[in-house]
């Protein structure tokens, strides 16, 4: 989440005084923000050093921990929310995290960059992997391992038997709720285990 | 301040570190009995402390650090004419460094049943007024922990800004928050564990048999036989020194590196490097370390477990902390290994309790907590001085003003 925008939309899906888990929470920004405007408290999850070093420095909670190994340390619906804002695309086991986002989580919310959006279907057709703002890297050097699209979310999130209580497109820091898949670089979602 | 220019900003990280310099042990008697968890006590004992920096003047700037197996209250600094007295810290505390003496006071405490100068087996017994040798109480980090509170109430210091320990120090700072959890705002516990393993507590053992099987042990009162059961003490720490290294590490620094070119198929001499090492940790070690408080030290260690009176459930045992946590562990470190670590963690977390825990991924075994990592340090340092910021804003804005 480096836009500022987008995190204040994401910031508005996390109900006031929650207990918040958030999964990647990079230097700890987002957290920082929900403390400070929304009430709420809770932990970061991190595995870079220096993520870890800036969540520090900013007072918010960090657990450093490789998400791969999974979320053994919490327990079921433990948190409010669980956050899992652009890194479900950096985990071999993307089923699995989403799985577990719900199974620690009363809510969990996470964002993703939209490979269908239209800039990267145009990338497509013309027979290259995209390289855009939301998708900066190379195919042969992309920290995207799972690459999806808003579409192919709602048929995982079926599988997984979650519940979306909300979701919607952000493109340029503003809410997309119309054609997102197409529209919108970023995709989020907001949901609750059935 | 001058030549700096324009870059006051910048002060912080330009400036060397420096030491706190010379520093001078104090001491303080204690009339009335410390009642111990074995049910005995320790009558008429006395603490050997250090402090450095200074204590602000509502006493909320203090910082205890608590030592682990074979150090002392010397943390930081060094003792007038003395080569080689620097601190076993001294790379973490001091003017400008992690833990800043600009800004805290901080204070290092000798455990008694140690053998740097509080009260320990060497010491005479005023119930017999023989040295107590093996008669000395046996000790517990929960016992420690309530002298360190003695100690305090006696510098007047109600709560404490942090409590700071890596290894059976971390067990002691893990303790404060348990056993006076009104007393200290954060607690922060480098390379430690919520108890020993099978594993920790066999090399325990093995270095305490060593130790009682020496022919000049007998039975723990050799002071009065004039001699030092060295044998037994080397084996000890040998052993101890190996669980503290990792085996990159030990690998790295001596392979398998040779006294000699050609080997001299001897079964007794030293023929490889680590040997020749392990030998002269143990005849220095053997040289100023007392038998009796190494048997003292690792049953404490081997009693630690917080969550024994809560029939083995952590996250109960924690449920009475208030204060906030960071926890440090290093990923080589088999000997209290980051998996610790984490059910430390995870008994916080399941109490909603404020924790923050790094995991450092350092080549250095145990031994890192002592080492100077910047990624380790980096992340003390940021968290003292969000300590230091939290009770410099808390200082009353009226203070003084006549109302």
């Amino acid at each position: 989440m480096s836009e500022r925008k987008d995190m204040e939309l994401i910031a508005q899906l996390v109900p006031e005084a929650s207990r918040v888990l958030d999964l990647g929470c990079g230097s700890g920004e987002l957290l920082a923000l929900l403390r400070d405007t929304r009430r709420c408290s809770g932990y970061g999850v991190e595995i870079s050093d220096d993520n870890v070093l800036a969540c520090t420095k900013r007072g918010v909670d960090v657990i450093q921990l490789n998400l791969e190994d999974g979320l053994a340390m919490f327990e079921d619906q433990s948190f409010d929310v669980v956050l899992q804002l652009d890194t479900m695309q950096h985990l071999r086991n993307t089923e699995r995290m989403l799985r577990e986002t719900a199974r620690v989580g009363r809510i969990g919310i996470v964002s993703f960059p939209n490979f269908a959006h239209w800039r990267n279907r145009l990338h497509i057709a013309a027979g290259r992997m995209p390289v855009t703002k939301a998708l900066p890297y190379e195919w042969y050097d992309t920290p995207n391992i799972r690459v999806g699209t808003y579409a192919d979310f709602e048929v995982l999130a079926g599988k997984c038997g979650l519940r979306v209580l909300d979701s919607f497109g952000i493109q340029r820091g503003e809410a997309i709720r119309s054609l997102p898949n197409l529209r919108a670089s970023v995709a989020v979602f907001k949901f609750e285990r059935t | 301040m001058s030549r700096f220019g324009g870059a006051g900003f910048f002060l912080g990280s330009i400036l060397p570190m420096h030491s706190v310099g010379t520093v001078a042990p104090q001491s303080r008697h204690f009339a009335e009995a410390l009642p111990l968890r074995s049910g005995a006590s320790l009558r008429d004992y006395t603490l050997v402390y250090e402090t450095y920096g200074t204590l602000n003047a509502d006493k909320s700037n203090a910082v205890l650090v608590c030592h682990a197996l074979n150090a002392s209250h010397h943390v930081a600094g060094v003792h007038a004419d003395k080569e080689k007295s620097t601190g076993w810290w001294d790379n973490l505390v001091g003017p400008g460094k992690p833990l800043d003496t600009n800004r805290f006071f901080v204070i290092g405490v000798n455990n008694p049943g140690s053998c740097f100068g509080s009260t320990g087996p060497m010491h005479t017994n005023p119930g017999t007024g023989r040295i107590y040798g093996a008669d000395f109480p046996v000790v517990t980090v929960e016992d420690w922990v309530d002298a360190q509170a003695r100690l305090l109430d006696a510098l007047g210091i109600t709560q404490l800004a942090a409590v700071l320990g890596g290894s059976l120090g971390g067990m002691q700072a893990l303790s404060w928050s348990l056993r006076h959890p009104d007393r200290l705002r954060h607690c922060i516990a480098v390379a430690t564990a919520p108890n020993l393993s099978a594993q920790n507590i066999a090399f325990n053992e093995v270095a305490r048999r060593a130790i009682i099987t020496d022919p000049d042990f007998h039975g723990g009162h050799y002071y009065e036989h004039g001699v030092v059961p060295k044998r037994g003490l080397r084996v000890a720490r040998m052993i101890g020194h190996i669980t503290y290294l990792s085996d990159d590490s030990m690998e790295a620094k001596f392979g398998r590196g040779m006294k000699t070119d050609t080997l001299n198929y001897s079964t007794q001499d030293i023929e490889f490097e680590i040997e020749s090492y392990l030998r002269y940790q143990g005849d220095k070690f053997s040289d100023y370390f007392d038998a009796n408080t190494y048997l003292l030290i690792t049953r404490a260690l081997d009693y630690f477990d917080p969550a024994r009176d809560f029939d083995g459930d952590l996250s109960a045992a924690f449920a009475g902390a208030k204060c906030q946590f960071q926890l440090v562990s290093f990923t080589t470190d088999w000997r209290f290994s980051p998996a610790r670590s984490r059910e430390i963690v995870k008994a916080l977390v399941d109490n909603k309790h404020r924790v923050s825990y790094a995991e450092i991924d350092a080549p250095h075994g145990h031994d890192a907590f002592l080492l100077d990592d910047p990624r380790y340090h980096n992340v003390l340092r940021a968290r003292f001085e969000n300590i230091a910021h939290e009770h410099e804003a808390e200082k009353p804005v009226l203070r003084g003003v006549a109302v």
